[in-house]
């Protein structure tokens, strides 16, 4: 079911032993009761376009601090015409029957975007802004989360800042993201060469129009989102008020938390797929095999020319 | 009224305006501007012409003194395509060309000309007008090239003198567009978005003075530096853009071009209603935020739909614009919601202002060459 939330699509087998995997997959059944499949099920044809996955609240749970209207036309017009105009590119192409983030990175195109990346990459960053909030939210984080706030940021209060400097500072239509970035080096595919639980950093960045940091290999914690349509019908201009709300009170930190947490995961998962590389290669620069073949033409050393 | 508009003093259109010495005194004490303006149109005096060259106005005194002349915005002497700080020009074939609302908030919260503490004296308003005077009788003797600075004008700039761009009013009331447009759109789109961008404009510029002496073509131009904006640029442009944006529609818009910009249209879309489906089709596959155009190509000397993002105008790329349709959300959510096709059709059908494409039309043929020249035979 292409609508399984990213994390769950990263589950691994030492992963589902750990605690971690518990706590995360209660979080995730909370929000798999409320989510209503929108596909028919055809017997025998396996389709694979893209759901229209509702927000894990009610559309008037978020009152008044998000209005039900805002709700029915964001997630309602906006997001299911996302959704519907993805399915029709993709339908018959290679991309159909990828899962929703393959479609983001295939089509993304290292930057030479493809027809379908817009539409694919609002529906998933839409998807991410609904989870992201909750009726009753804001507050402040706790436990690990706080921790590498206040070791990245300086403390919470610089966080907030620099997340409503990043969400007004956007020109135009975009998002503005709280992610975990891997390693401290801005270098892709660059080894750190010396690794440490330091490197690991939580960041402020805003993107354009559909540009998420999945596209920058990045792992997206908390996202808010500033195209006007998300709040013109509540705040007309006041995206300094929207931003404010959003953050007091209707961001789920506990979310945060939870993606958090699989981000690490995913990260240790990657550092030891890194180091089974460096020990096959390290195999692989001991001698070959036929290493004889260098050193003479002898008859004998290659007995099966002799048939 | 009558107006003259000089076309051919080789830096675009000037404005005339009349200064009723006479009736300085009066107004200052004046509050009801559209009044006054009226009173001042010239019915049976002539005009002068208000030739500055530079968009900081050492005129700032004036532009305190004459309400009217500020409103003209004298700084644009050149090369600006939007016919929009004309007010003679504007397509008002109504009488009452501005809201008087606007005009006296305007005249309230605008050009500050900040002397350092100084209130205005008499004698300083004697001054303005040896400016004005000596202001006129100088032509316009060169071209202004792209990105010169003006910084050598033979007119000292006062040093406690400091002018800013202003914010102009659609010479239409905000009701005027109604039901196409509604007013709380124009109210919250001009009245926060358009000001809040003069007004941050205003202040990039007031943090030192680098950027003195353009006009507001020129500093979009410079600001927008080959593709590598400055921070100002965004501002900049989006302050023009909206006010294109003005001028470009008008209560009982919509039906068809007429005259020469038909003509041209037909020539290069085919039809008009090519024209309208592309420009359209234009609109909806803009993703983001951004704006459709009407422009007439310099290189290419033909007619052709541009579209570009956030605040990205085609002067930049030299060509000529005559229509704009903003299809950043602001300009649409309120009334339209999330249905763009529903707004661009509008647009096309009630709002677009073949007038004011016209006119720009017009200027523009002094500088692109469209037809054959019609070289006459001996």
């Amino acid at each position: 079911m292409a609508s399984v939330t990213t994390i769950s699509s990263h589950l691994t087998s030492a992963f589902i032993s750990t605690p971690e995997f518990c706590r995360l997959s209660q979080s995730l059944n909370c929000s798999q009761t409320q989510r209503r499949s929108t596909r028919k099920s055809i017997p025998g044809k396996i389709s694979a376009s893209v759901d229209l996955k509702p927000p894990p609240y009610e559309l008037n749970a978020l009152e008044p601090h998000m209005s039900k209207e805002t709700l029915e036309y964001h997630w309602g017009k906006h997001h299911r015409g996302y959704v519907n105009n993805l399915n029709k590119q993709i339908e018959g192409t290679e991309l159909d029957e990828m899962s929703l983030e393959s479609i983001i990175s295939a089509s993304y195109n290292k930057g030479d975007i493809l027809p379908a990346f817009n539409n694919a990459a609002q529906v998933w960053n839409h998807e991410f802004f609904w989870e992201s909030m909750k009726p009753g939210g804001g507050g402040k984080p706790s436990g690990e989360l706080l921790e590498l706030i206040n070791r990245d940021f300086g403390s919470f209060e610089g966080l907030i800042h620099e997340f409503k400097l990043a969400a007004t500072t956007q020109f135009g239509s975009g998002w503005a993201w709280l992610a975990y970035k891997e390693h401290k080096l801005d270098i892709p595919n660059a080894r750190n060469p010396r690794p440490s639980e330091q490197d690991k950093k939580l960041v402020v960045v805003k993107s354009p129009n559909a540009i998420n940091p999945l596209v920058w290999e990045y792992h997206p914690l908390l996202t808010l989102d500033v195209w006007e349509h998300a709040y013109y019908l509540d705040f007309e201009n006041r995206r300094t008020d929207y931003i404010s709300t959003f953050l007091n009170k209707l961001v789920s930190w506990e979310t945060v938390s939870s993606r958090l947490e699989a981000a690490k995961v995913l990260v240790a998962e990657r550092e030891r797929e890194m180091e089974e590389i460096d020990a096959i290669d390290d195999m692989d620069t001991m001698e070959p095999e036929d290493a004889d073949m260098y050193f003479g033409s002898d008859a004998d050393d290659f007995p099966e020319d002799e048939e | 009224m009558d107006m003259d508009l000089s076309f051919g003093l080789g830096n675009g259109p000037m404005v005339l305006v009349r200064p009723n010495y006479k009736k300085k005194h009066d107004l200052l004490k004046s509050t009801r501007i559209t009044s006054t303006l009226i009173r001042i149109k010239p019915q049976s005096q002539r005009c002068i012409i208000v030739t500055t060259r530079t968009s900081k106005p050492h005129l700032g005194l004036v532009l305190e003194f004459y309400s009217i002349v500020f409103l003209f915005e004298v700084c644009l002497v050149d090369m600006s395509w939007s016919c929009s700080n004309y007010l003679c020009l504007s397509t008002s074939n109504t009488g009452s060309v501005i809201s008087y609302n606007e005009l006296t908030r305007l005249n309230s919260c605008k050009f500050a000309c900040v002397s350092e503490g100084q209130r205005w004296k008499r004698q300083d308003l004697n001054r303005a007008s040896n400016i004005l005077a000596y202001s006129s009788l100088k032509p316009p003797s060169f071209k202004i090239d792209i990105g010169q600075r003006r910084k050598d004008h033979p007119l000292k700039k006062p040093r406690n003198i400091s002018a800013y761009y202003s914010l102009k009013p659609p010479s239409y009331k905000f009701d005027a567009l109604e039901p196409y447009m509604s007013q709380r759109t124009l109210e919250v789109h001009w009245g926060e978005h358009h000001r809040g961008y003069v007004e941050t404009l205003n202040k990039y510029l007031a943090k030192d003075d680098i950027l003195y002496g353009y006009t507001l073509d020129e500093l979009i131009r410079v600001t927008y530096n080959n593709g590598n904006p400055l921070p100002e640029f965004n501002v900049a442009a989006q302050v023009w853009n909206h006010d294109f944006f003005w001028e470009s529609m008008q209560p009982g818009g919509g039906n068809l071009p007429i005259l020469g910009l038909l003509q041209q249209i037909e020539k290069d879309f085919g039809s008009f209603s090519n024209f309208r489906e592309e420009f359209i089709e234009s609109a909806l596959t803009l993703f983001g935020s951004g704006w459709v155009w009407l422009v007439l190509k310099r290189n290419e000397k033909r007619l052709a739909i541009a579209t570009t993002t956030n605040a990205v105008t085609p002067l930049v790329w030299d060509d000529i614009p005559l229509l704009s349709l903003d299809m950043w959300e602001h300009a649409y959510y309120l009334d339209y919601k999330n249905d763009k096709a529903w707004y661009a059709n509008v647009f096309m059908d009630h709002l677009v202002s073949w007038n004011a494409a016209l006119a720009r039309m017009a200027r523009a043929q002094a500088f692109v060459n469209l037809g054959e020249p019609k070289i006459p035979v001996a």
